[in-house]
């Protein structure tokens, strides 16, 4: 499955992600080459076979209903590129 | 029950394709991934976990009370509790959502199918169907109107439990939907999964809806109303979306599927963004959570713990106490008044005291703006005024003086007659002799009545009244005047 | 006088709890060290005087009988680890001022038993490469480089050199797809990738979640059995550690290897492996019969897919784990005139070109349409992999596997950057171990004709590290292998 210089643009905006309008060539390239090489999966016969998420196989460990941090929004906000009044700030995020 | 019809201008009849999603706050101490609190007061980005704010290497653990909400509220939606439930990542950008994700359940919801029985203002009842239940995490806010250029990010919220809720599209009038929140609500209340309070925002309301020609089928295109923050306010949207729609089609017309917003000052819906496409969210399992496994134990377990629910009350209410089918509903839609009538008509006349709740007491906690829980008129006195009618040792109009004093002092009504005297006359005697008095006194008013006007004993009912303070007992007043008068 | 920084951990605990050093002169001789090395640019961020304090406290415990199990030995962190007040980059720039207000629970545990942190690894950037280059701070250089700088292997490589060079006495790395016993094999020492779930993930910057374990890259395998003995154990914090009881590491040590069964995987010799490679290989297999242990062949035959199937994975998983920088909360921003455009321009601006194109694939494998083809292809596939690995463990009790095809290479060697790929083939036999959770070592067996370390690599049962410490502690004890 081969991708096109749109397609490449339109995954990049969902990953919020610029690419130059002269490396998309080759970024496209790359990227096919790279899914070229990942279908050799499709070789693999997986009828009936059950996705593995996770090694993990243990029952999920559930926390208990108690609260145990907060009142810390110093710490919160300490690596904040800007703040005010307690808040992030950020531009204006219109609807 | 009556069909909600819409007729468009060449008189084809059309019907309304309705079905919410209701997200629910979960009422938990802490929040669903992490320790922060999930009761926050004015201060910005105070209860916060590192977790919440999807620092660098910060992981989820889920949180057990969470899950128990969850099942809980299966449990009162009639829902099949999955015992297998999966977390996924919902992945999209926005300010609001920490992690560039949300963790939800896509494939593998906690809840599954299950339905609500919805009382109709004609008596009638409907079922709806619940889709799903899911759990997953709420975002921060954003505050726009502190400063002109920029945008402030609140990360209270970020993190706190929410249920979405999801119906099938069994609505077919703004009614249905609207008695389904009311229930829904009632039902979330009376289990203490999640507080309902709408105009907080613990309870908010995505309507979906699409219109069709009466007998067409299949699905036309739906639009999606975001964010309805009122029971009354989903009910004119979802009208005033399906007349918006009727009005497309008759014009010729077509829209796209879309997610819009409602006015509430000009009760229409307006546009909002084209409806994102699923594969835009990329979801996949959740790598930081294990599948979630609940026992037969712990799910009959829960089951047993559950209290009563509103429609076995209002069985109750009708079958055992006699209530109409109704005041039973109007009772039960309450938990605490349901728990404020069962203390006030034990022992008594339930039906009688259900009027008095529905009549005088409601009206007072309107008039006072107070809520039951800090009623002036306790249960137990409001039972006794009931007991004190019953038995004939004040009348009906007495009492509601008494009340009247109730409501001032919080007396104990016994105490009320008894100190002022209030004590309904039944010895026939004592009355007899009035009810003579007055019959000797007023010549012409008795012969008028003789002469057929017959609607004037009602003023010697009165007079005899007004000369006992009203406390002769209305039943032998009658009987002994009319037997004097018609012999 | 020797030169404390040669001692392995286990002989600068003899000499500590013996009094003929102080935590502080330890501490000291590896500061001058690092000052010294800084040529190899192991360290993003050197934190000398929290070393020294640390030195100081570990010195009065030394001195009132309440030392603990690692008090006063010098280590290095991976700056993949949140370290509380200390700067902690993923050696990336989108983040290279983040100065975490938690720490992470392994180096807290670490920190319990009283170590000391010397600063922060080099590393590829969020872990993602094979050779170091890829990290914001530059290429970490092997120290057994001569005239050509030659890479440390990745994406631990920071750790690995350190280690190797004598900058730290160990040092905690991360493993992914083999970045801990890849930058272990180019850099002659050793490193064990523990089971899935045995060390907490909580405050290590996450790359891939349901391949990242952390482990201990050190001069040799007891100091490992040591050091992951304080690394791991179950943490509330993290729902994927393992509740696993933690036996003592250390007591596997010297044990003996007679009636070990030792698989050997013929698809880990394909045509055209490295000779000197296969060499070593056989020879490791040779000295381990002889040690009485029984050599069986096994079958991994999904081999062949790992790498395609890793290299879905990990970059599904990763394209949302980096979701979270987008220059709001922390971090480098870079503005815009609305947040799509701060989000955009940050981090195009903030990620390097790897870690880019990871996020790409990522981001495309999981979208609709192609979830099922990709995605959930390699999950299944997944599922094999291990199942291949159970199958394998009925017949034996360890496996024996060459960890990279190859030595060391140069920096900015031509054939490696023609293509990703290139770079990606040389996991080949570490990244199966990742998608089946199994624990892994890599230690060093002997030096290539260019006199440069290779490394054979120990893949365990689930949970039985215990059986990779025995085996591997007697093949270095014959290999005795000379360390810088």
């Amino acid at each position: 499955m081969a991708i096109d210089n749109e397609a490449v643009k339109q995954i990049a905006y969902l990953a919020r992600l610029g690419v130059d309008e002269d490396k998309l060539e080759e970024t496209q390239q790359e990227f096919n080459k790279i899914l070229a090489w990942v279908e050799e999966l499709g070789e693999v016969n997986t009828d009936g076979v059950e996705p593995l998420v996770s090694p993990h196989d243990e029952p999920i460990f559930l926390r208990e209903d108690e609260v145990v941090e907060g009142c810390q929004s110093q710490k919160i906000l300490a690596n904040a590129p800007q703040k005010e009044f307690g808040y992030f700030a950020v531009p204006k995020v219109v609807e | 029950m009556a069909e909600y019809i819409l007729e468009s201008s060449n008189g084809e009849k059309w019907e309304i394709i309705c079905g919410l999603e209701i997200h629910c706050q979960i009422i938990s101490k802490s929040k669903i991934f992490s320790g922060a609190s999930t009761s926050f007061g004015e201060d910005a980005n105070e209860c916060v976990s590192f977790v919440d704010v999807a620092m660098p290497g910060m992981l989820p653990v889920l949180n057990k009370e969470c899950v128990k909400q969850a099942v809980k509220t299966g449990l009162g939606l009639n829902a099949k509790i999955n015992k297998y439930s999966e977390f996924s990542r919902k992945n999209y950008f926005y300010p609001d959502l920490p992690q560039g994700y949300q963790i939800t359940q896509e494939k593998h919801p906690i809840i599954g199918e299950g339905k609500v029985f919805v009382d109709l203002s004609d008596g009638s009842v409907k079922e709806i169907g619940i889709e799903r239940i899911h759990i997953e995490q709420d975002t921060g806010k954003s505050i726009h109107d502190i400063d002109p250029s920029r945008s402030f990010i609140d990360y209270n919220r970020a993190g706190v439990g929410l249920m979405e809720i999801v119906t099938k599209p069994d609505f077919r009038s703004p009614e249905e939907a609207g008695g389904f929140l009311r229930k829904l609500r009632s039902i979330v209340r009376y289990l203490g999964t999640c507080d309902g309070n709408m105009d907080e925002g613990s309870m908010r309301c995505d309507a979906s809806v699409s219109i069709r020609k009466i007998g067409e089928e299949g699905f036309r295109p739906r639009c999606e109303i975001k964010n309805v923050n009122s029971v009354k306010f989903a009910m004119q949207a979802i009208e005033a979306e399906a007349k918006r729609q009727l009005e497309i089609y008759e014009n010729g017309g077509s829209f796209e599927q879309e997610s819009r917003q409602f006015d509430p000052n000009t009760c229409t819906t307006k546009f909002m963004r084209k409806k994102e496409y699923a594969h835009e969210y990329r979801q996949f399992p959740e790598p930081d959570l294990p599948p979630l496994i609940l026992s037969d134990e712990y799910i009959e377990q829960i089951r047993s713990e559950l209290i009563e629910l509103p429609d076995a009350k209002k069985k109750r209410y009708v079958e055992n106490m006699g209530l109409t089918a109704y005041d039973a509903s109007v009772i039960c839609e309450n938990k605490e008044v349901a728990e404020f009538f069962e203390e006030a008509s034990f022992g008594h006349d339930a039906k009688k005291v259900a009027n008095w709740l529905m009549g005088d007491f409601f009206a007072m906690l309107n008039k006072k703006n107070v809520d039951i829980k800090n009623s002036p008129v306790s249960a137990k006195n409001l039972g006794k005024l009931v007991e004190l009618i019953s038995k004939d040792v004040i009348s009906g109009k007495i009492a509601k003086d008494v009340f009247e004093i109730m409501t001032e002092t919080g007396g104990d009504p016994e105490v009320i007659v008894e100190e002022k005297g209030l004590k309904q006359v039944t010895d026939t005697s004592q009355i007899e002799a009035i009810v003579d008095e007055i019959i000797a006194s007023n010549p012409q008013n008795v012969e008028n009545y003789k002469a057929g006007k017959n609607n004037l004993l009602g003023w010697f009912v009165g007079q005899v009244m007004k000369q006992t303070q009203g406390k002769a007992n209305p039943g032998v007043v009658n009987k002994l005047l009319k037997d004097k008068l018609d012999n | 006088m020797t030169d404390l920084t040669r001692l392995t951990i286990s002989e600068s605990l003899g000499k500590l709890r013996a009094k003929e050093i102080s935590p502080v002169e330890l501490t000291e001789a590896y500061i001058k060290k690092l000052e010294d090395n800084k040529k190899y640019n192991a360290y993003v961020t050197m934190s000398e005087d929290v070393a020294l304090a640390q030195a100081k406290e570990s010195e009065k415990r030394y001195m009132n009988g309440t030392n603990k199990a690692l008090d006063g030995i010098p280590l290095g962190i991976k700056d993949l680890f949140c370290t509380k007040d200390i700067r902690t980059t993923a050696c990336s720039k989108i983040i290279d001022n983040f100065v975490p207000q938690y720490e992470s629970t392994v180096t807290q545990n670490l920190l319990n038993d009283g170590a000391v942190f010397l600063g922060k690894l080099n590393l590829d950037e969020f872990a993602m490469g094979g050779s170091n280059e890829t990290s914001y701070f530059g290429p970490v250089v092997n120290p057994w480089s001569k005239d050509v700088k030659l890479v440390a292997g990745g994406s631990s490589g920071g750790s690995a050199a350190a280690v190797s060079a004598n900058m730290c006495a160990g040092a905690t790395g991360t493993d992914t797809g083999g970045s801990i016993r890849q930058p272990s094999a180019f850099c002659g020492v050793t490193g064990i990738k523990p089971t899935y779930g045995r060390c907490s993930r909580y405050g290590v910057i996450a790359f891939a979640s349901s391949l990242d374990q952390a482990g201990p890259i050190c001069k040799d395998v007891r100091d490992c059995a040591l050091m992951l003995n304080s690394m791991a154990g179950f943490d509330a914090k993290d729902a994927t550690s393992s509740s696993v009881n933690v036996p003592n590491f250390e007591s596997f040590i010297g044990q003996d290897v007679r009636g070990l069964k030792i698989g050997i995987p013929n698809e880990y010799r394909p045509d055209g492996l490295n000779e000197e490679i296969a060499g070593y290989w056989d020879k490791a297999i040779s000295i381990l019969k002889e040690k009485g242990a029984e050599i069986v062949n096994i079958s991994l035959s999904h081999t062949k897919y790992a790498l395609p199937c890793y290299y879905v994975i990990a970059p599904a998983e990763a394209s949302s784990n980096l979701a979270r920088y987008d220059g709001i909360r922390y971090g480098n921003r870079v503005n815009g005139r609305n947040m799509e455009e701060l989000h955009i321009n940050t981090r195009t601006n903030g990620f390097g070109k790897e870690v880019k194109r990871r996020i790409l694939v990522g981001t495309y494998v999981l979208s609709a349409g192609f979830y099922d083809a990709y995605y959930l292809k390699a999950q299944k596939v997944r599922r094999l992999i291990k199942n291949d690995f159970d199958e394998a463990f009925k017949k034996c009790d360890v496996i024996l596997t060459p960890t990279s095809p190859i030595e060391a290479f140069a920096i900015g060697d031509k054939k490696m950057n023609e293509s990703p790929i290139n770079m990606y083939l040389n996991d080949v036999f570490t990244v199966s171990v990742n998608l089946a959770g199994l624990p892994a070592m890599s230690l060093p067996i002997g030096l290539s004709k260019n006199d440069l370390p290779l490394g054979m690599q120990f893949i365990g049962k689930a949970f039985d590290e215990g059986t990779i410490f025995k085996a591997a502690y007697q093949l270095e004890q014959s290999v005795n292998f000379k360390r810088i």
